[in-house]
C-alpha cells in the first residue's frame, strides 16, 4: 500500500515483465519501477534460447563470465525472476505456427503470442494487474509491426492489459494508462531499429545488459534451422524432443548416409557435454590418442560403423597416421575396437556437413 | 537431506529445477544441488538472493562438479 499526497491509500499495482535479458525489456521494467509499480520478471525457456547453453559448453566462450542474462537483469533491477520451463508447450508453436515462419524456422508472431499468453495466465494466477514487454514498434520485421502488435494482444488474451512502455505513446492507450496506474506522459515513443536511445538510457541509468549477436533464439540461425529440417526429413515426421534440440546446438554434424549422422565434439567442453548422452547412443573415440567423442544418431551397423570410425578418426590427434584404433561402444556398454584409416580431408564431401 | 541432481543440465535448467524443488520444501529445509554447468555457481546464488533463500555453501569438487547448499527462506 502506498499513500498519495492526500494520504489516501492507493493499491500498488503489479506488473509482470517478460524479461529476456536484453536491453529493451530491462529498460521497460526499469520504467515501471520508476513509476512505483511492483514488478516481477518472467522468462520462458523454450529449449531454443541462445542463453547460457553454448556459453556454458564451449570453452572458447568461457572467458566471459557464464551467467544467465535474464537473471543478471533481474539482479540489477532487484526484482524476482521466475524462469519457467515451457519446452513441451512450445512444440506446437514451432511445429504448427498459424502465422508461419520468419526468415528461417522462427515463428515469431506465434512465439510472442504464446509468451504473452503464458504471462497472462501467470498474471491471473498471481493476482497481477498487467503485462509489460520491451517490444519496440518496427524493430523486428515480422513480430513488431503496427499490424502485428494487436494480433499478439488478442491471441494471447492479454488485450489492453499488455503495455509496451518503449513505444506506448505511438500506440492506443492501454488499461494501465487509462486507469492512471502508469503515467502515459512518462512512457516513450520509440520506433524502428535504431537502438541509440536505448543504449543512451542504459548508460545514463548505469545498466549493464546482454548484447545477443544473432537474436534471442536458435530458430533464427540458418545453420541451426538446416539441422532441424534435416532431423525432420530423415525421421520422416516433424517432431522433436528436448535432447534432439540440445544436440543440434553442439558439435559438428556430419551425415554420410541418409540413415545415420555423426555428432562430433569440437573441443573439450563439447566432448564433456556429449558424454552425458553416451548411455543412449552408439559412441566412438580414439583408443590411443586425444580426440573427440562422436555420437551416432540413427541406425548404423557393420560397414557404417567403420565409416563412422574413419570419419571420427579424421578429427583426432593421429589424423595423419596410416591407421588409428577406434573404440566403438553401444548403449548397453558393449565395446569393440576397429582399426581404420582416418578419412582423408579432401574426400569429405561438403554436403555431408549439416 | 533433500538432494537435487542437476548434472548434465545446462543453464537455465539447473535454476528451473532448483526453483521447482524449493517450492515443494518447507521453510528452513536445506537442499543440496549437484551441477556440472559452472554457470550454476553464479546463477543459483543470484536466484537465491532475489528469492530470499540462503546459500550455505557453494564449491567446486575435485571432479569439476559444482555443489551448492541452500536453506529455504524461513
Ligand atoms: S526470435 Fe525466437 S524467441 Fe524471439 S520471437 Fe522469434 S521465435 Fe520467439
Amino acid at each position: 500500500m502506498v499513500m498519495d499526497s492526500g494520504t489516501r491509500p492507493q493499491v500498488q499495482r503489479k506488473a509482470v515483465v517478460l524479461l529476456s535479458g536484453g536491453l529493451d525489456s530491462l529498460l521497460a521494467a526499469r520504467m515501471m519501477l520508476d513509476q512505483g509499480i511492483h514488478v516481477e520478471g518472467l522468462n520462458f525457456f523454450t529449449g531454443f534460447c541462445v542463453e547460457g547453453h553454448t556459453h556454458a559448453v564451449r570453452k572458447d566462450r568461457q572467458r566471459r563470465a557464464v551467467r544467465n542474462s535474464a537473471l543478471h537483469a533481474a539482479e540489477q533491477l532487484g526484482i524476482r525472476l521466475h524462469i519457467i520451463d515451457v519446452i513441451d508447450a512450445y512444440k506446437d508453436v514451432v511445429l504448427n505456427p498459424r502465422h508461419g515462419y520468419g526468415a528461417h524456422l522462427n515463428p515469431c508472431i506465434d512465439c510472442k503470442a504464446f509468451m504473452v499468453g503464458k504471462a497472462r495466465e501467470w498474471m491471473e494466477a498471481h493476482g497481477f494487474d498487467f503485462i509489460v514487454t520491451g517490444e519496440v514498434l518496427g524493430q523486428r520485421p515480422k513480430s513488431q509491426r503496427r499490424d502485428t502488435f494487436p494480433i499478439i494482444a488478442r491471441e494471447s488474451g492479454a488485450f489492453d492489459r499488455l503495455l509496451r512502455p518503449l513505444s506506448a505513446r505511438l500506440l492506443a492507450p492501454t488499461l494501465p494508462e487509462r486507469e492512471g496506474w502508469v503515467d502515459r506522459e512518462r512512457l516513450l515513443n520509440l520506433s524502428g531499429r535504431n537502438r541509440k536511445p536505448q543504449i543512451g538510457m542504459a548508460q545514463a541509468g548505469g545498466l549493464a545488459y546482454a548484447q545477443p549477436a544473432g537474436g534471442c533464439c536458435f530458430l533464427t540461425d540458418p545453420n541451426y534451422a538446416r539441422k532441424l529440417r534435416d532431423l525432420w526429413s530423415t525421421r520422416g515426421e516433424r517432431r522433436y524432443d528436448f535432447d534432439d534440440i540440445m544436440l543440434l546446438k553442439i558439435g559438428r554434424h556430419i551425415r554420410p548416409r541418409p540413415h545415420f549422422k555423426l555428432i562430433i565434439g569440437r573441443e573439450e567442453g563439447e566432448n564433456h557435454f556429449l558424454e552425458g548422452y553416451r548411455h543412449r547412443f552408439v559412441h566412438l573415440f580414439a583408443a590411443d590418442a586425444n580426440g573427440p567423442l562422436a555420437l551416432v544418431q540413427g541406425e548404423a551397423h557393420g560397414e557404417d560403423l567403420t565409416l563412422a570410425a574413419a570419419l571420427t578418426a579424421r578429427f583426432c590427434q593421429q589424423r595423419n597416421a596410416g591407421s588409428v584404433r577406434m573404440t566403438i561402444v553401444r548403449p548397453g556398454g558393449f565395446a569393440e575396437q576397429r582399426i581404420v584409416t582416418p578419412w582423408p580431408v579432401d574426400q569429405l564431401p561438403r554436403e555431408w556437413y549439416l | 537431506m533433500p538432494h537435487l541432481d542437476a548434472r548434465h543440465l545446462l543453464c537455465p535448467m539447473p535454476v528451473i529445477r532448483v526453483s521447482e524443488r524449493v517450492r515443494a520444501l518447507a521453510p528452513g529445509e536445506v537442499l543440496t544441488v549437484a551441477c556440472t554447468d559452472r554457470g550454476a555457481l553464479y546463477d543459483i546464488p543470484v536466484w537465491c538472493r532475489l528469492e530470499g533463500h540462503e546459500v550455505l555453501e557453494s564449491r567446486v569438487e575435485p571432479t569439476g562438479e559444482v555443489s551448492i547448499v541452500i536453506r529455504v527462506r524461513p
